[in-house]
């Protein structure tokens, strides 16, 4: 074992009292579950309200004249035009087209110049800090937000409780981002998330992060939610896994991420082009040959399919690999998502996952596989 | 803290063993693996008639988090499996030790039972893993 030191969020002692189970994540010390269970967790989150610690995130904020047009020559994605007070996804490619990063940028501009606030994958943000600061033109100042916590609010109630604090926040839509006091704390919130729920992301100075924390959870319909029921819910609603399902060997086409790359970003588009690996993502889009595509599976059988597991065809030929996977506690049967041979890709497609011997069937599905309540006004 | 009947037999490999009449015995997993397991959502069972040697994988416990193999704690021939697990697999959380028992061995050599652990010793086993 390792005896490399952990890093601590702000909220670790706070997980320690709720009964956290606490583990190595990301080279932080992070909890898998509380008392409730993954499963109850996973539930109460798509029945009430969740709230997840997400602090071991990079928080970033880019600021002065240029920031936005920096930021667009790292992804494939309109940062120039996002308008202030939204947030959008995006994706750091490298020169071979393949995914560096995910991550989340809000456009906070105002009258005091550019700012851009941006949340990248706890696992690569050493890495996303280095690649921004590579590319950091005069003018623009890169500050990396380590006295910040960052919190997930998600679920059908999380609305209704955010209002009991914040009433301004009723009026976001999904996507919507602002800065805002909550009980006199200085707070960036966002209507979004990854567990396919309505909900809000709150970064919040850490020296107040358990306070906030702690009058949330006084609420009756939070419950504290762990990291076990982060991946099968954000799994259940087809949202990608950085290292797992998308990487650097995956371009955006290969992950079926088509829909992050903005138009104006394409061939034909007023800004098209101008990002890392263009030349691949962008022709990919056009001549449509790539060899293996991400999709969703379903299962008939009750046994999960974990990370890893070999995809067959009815002739038992290797077609593809699980990335993600696992039991599905809303759906009620095994999910996962794989990349599979293009032509396996298509809806409905039977394909079969070797587990311990036996030919599991399992069907490719539309993602997200149950409905995402995204709030969009 | 974990139950941990006194009647039963245990294997460091967190099964549980009860002896029935005729060289019978029925085997599930211990109250304090389905808690580390958390949620069962699957259980592979093995196949009637399957013949089984000490520490023979046999099955597999799935939870949403993660899965765990079933051991063979004693030699046998499988002679019975608890198919109600494949609707209900969470009665493995709910009665580990009643309802939720797995398969069952007919022993191929009784003597066996003697290296099982009681209660007392399974205890030490739970506590030595903290």
């Amino acid at each position: 074992m390792s005896e490399a030191v952990l890093n601590k969020t702000p909220l670790f002692d706070l997980h320690v009292s709720l009964g956290g189970k606490m583990v190595p994540f990301a080279g932080y010390e992070m909890p898998v579950q509380y008392p409730l269970g993954v499963k109850s967790e996973h539930l109460h989150t798509r029945e009430k309200a969740g709230l997840f610690d997400v602090s071991h995130m990079g928080q970033v904020i880019l600021k002065g004249e240029g920031a936005a047009a920096m930021m667009e020559s790292l992804v494939p994605v309109d940062i120039i035009d996002l308008p202030s007070g939204k947030q959008r996804y995006a994706l750091f490619t490298n020169e071979e087209g393949g995914i560096l990063d995910d991550l989340m940028v809000t456009n906070y501009s105002g009258e005091a110049g550019e700012e851009l606030y941006v949340v990248v994958n706890a696992a690569c943000k050493d890495q996303d800090i280095a690649h921004m600061r590579a590319h950091l033109p005069e003018g623009v100042e890169l500050e990396v937000l380590e006295d910040r916590a960052l919190v997930a609010l998600q679920g059908p109630a999380a609305a209704e409780v955010m209002k009991r604090f914040a009433p301004s926040t009723a009026e976001m839509v999904f996507m919507d981002s602002r800065k805002m006091s909550i009980e006199g704390i200085d707070c960036f919130i966002s209507r979004s998330g990854y567990t396919g729920e309505d909900g809000f992301e709150i970064s919040i100075p850490a020296a107040d992060a358990e306070k906030l924390c702690r009058l949330l959870l006084d609420q009756e319909e939070v419950e504290a939610i762990g990291l076990g029921a982060r991946d099968s819910l954000r799994l259940e609603s087809g949202l990608c896994l950085y290292g797992h399902d998308i990487d650097t060997t995956t371009t955006p086409i290969e992950g079926s991420l088509i829909w992050a790359i903005s138009k104006i970003r394409r061939n034909g588009g007023d800004r098209a082009a101008g990002f890392p690996g263009a030349d691949k993502i962008l022709g990919q889009i056009e001549t449509k040959e790539f060899d293996t595509k991400r999709v969703g599976l379903l299962g008939s059988s009750r046994a999960p399919v974990r990370e890893g597991t070999e995809l067959v065809n009815a002739d038992g030929e290797v077609i593809g690999k699980v990335t993600s996977g696992s039991f599905g506690p809303t759906i009620g049967a095994p999910v996962a998502m794989a990349y599979v041979q293009k032509a396996y890709s298509a809806l409905e497609t039977e394909v079969f996952a070797l587990v311990r011997g036996k030919q599991l069937p399992m069907t490719v599905s539309r993602m997200p596989f149950i409905e995402q309540r995204y709030y969009r006004g | 803290m974990s139950s941990i009947p006194s009647e039963l037999r245990y294997a460091s490999s967190h099964e549980w063993v009860q002896v029935e009449e005729g060289g019978v015995v029925a085997i599930g997993i211990t109250d304090h693996a389905q808690q580390l397991l958390g949620d069962v959502v699957f259980v592979e069972l093995p196949e009637v008639g399957t013949a089984l040697s000490t520490g023979d994988e046999v099955g597999v416990v799935e939870s949403v988090k993660a899965a765990s193999d079933i051991y063979a704690p004693v030699s046998g021939e499988v002679v019975a499996v608890n198919e109600e697990l494949d609707e209900a697999p969470e009665t493995v959380n709910s009665a580990p030790y009643t309802d939720g028992w797995i398969f069952k061995l007919k022993l191929s050599d009784e003597s066996e039972l003697e290296s099982l652990l009681d209660a007392d010793g399974y205890s030490g086993v739970v506590e030595s893993e903290g």
